[in-house]
């Protein structure tokens, strides 16, 4: 039983971290606000929903697994609050994503 | 285990890091910011358990909330030119 938790955790750990690597490198290549809007979004909830799920399989039951559940969920919640703003504003601010023309949805 | 989590956190922080020094916008740098929070936060927690002292995750519920409060602040702060009040 305990080295089937550690496999799950070693896997959780596994996709969360290729999950933050990959968004970082896409915050980095990606051209736009617009677009980075999602590599972002793809750290905050892939990378910090696996890594959460990793450290619960190697707590336990204990109140360490209610502080770990409470960070999960409030950046479940905030991250697409804080990616919303941000679209918001920078559309509102003037800027048009690349490739695209302002017309009749812009 | 929990050492190549707090790498690939590293690695991903300077990577982040490098998109805060280098954005054209303020919008760029906003956005980069908050990833490099909720990233900070995922490597207190690892680092408390690395350690084997799990109070590290008070640490990392105050800077989640932290980052979301300062994110919005900065940003209604660039849109209206003020903290209070709806429009300028």
């Amino acid at each position: 039983m305990d080295l089937f938790t550690d496999l799950l955790t070693g896997l959780f750990f596994f996709l969360g971290s290729l999950s933050i690597i990959i968004g970082a490198c896409g915050l980095i290549k990606l051209p736009d606000v617009f677009s980075r809007i999602h590599a972002a979004g793809m750290i905050d909830t892939g990378g910090t929903a696996f890594f959460v799920l990793g450290m619960i399989m190697q707590s336990g039951w204990s109140l360490i697994t209610v502080k770990l559940l409470l960070i999960g969920i409030f950046i479940f919640f905030t991250s697409p609050v804080t990616s919303h703003v941000t679209a918001n504003l920078a559309r509102e601010k003037g800027m048009v994503p690349v490739g695209k023309k302002i017309g009749k949805l812009l | 285990m929990f050492l190549a989590a707090l790498t690939a956190c590293a690695i991903s922080a300077l990577l982040v890091l490098a998109r805060i020094v280098l954005g054209k916008t303020t919008f760029d740098r906003v956005l980069a910011v908050n990833s490099l929070g909720t990233i900070i936060v995922i490597g207190i927690a690892l680092h408390g358990f690395y350690a084997n002292r799990p109070e590290f995750l008070d640490i990392a519920i105050v800077y989640a909330l932290i980052n979301f409060i300062g994110t919005v602040a900065i940003l209604k702060l660039f849109s209206t030119g003020s903290f209070k009040g709806n429009k300028k």
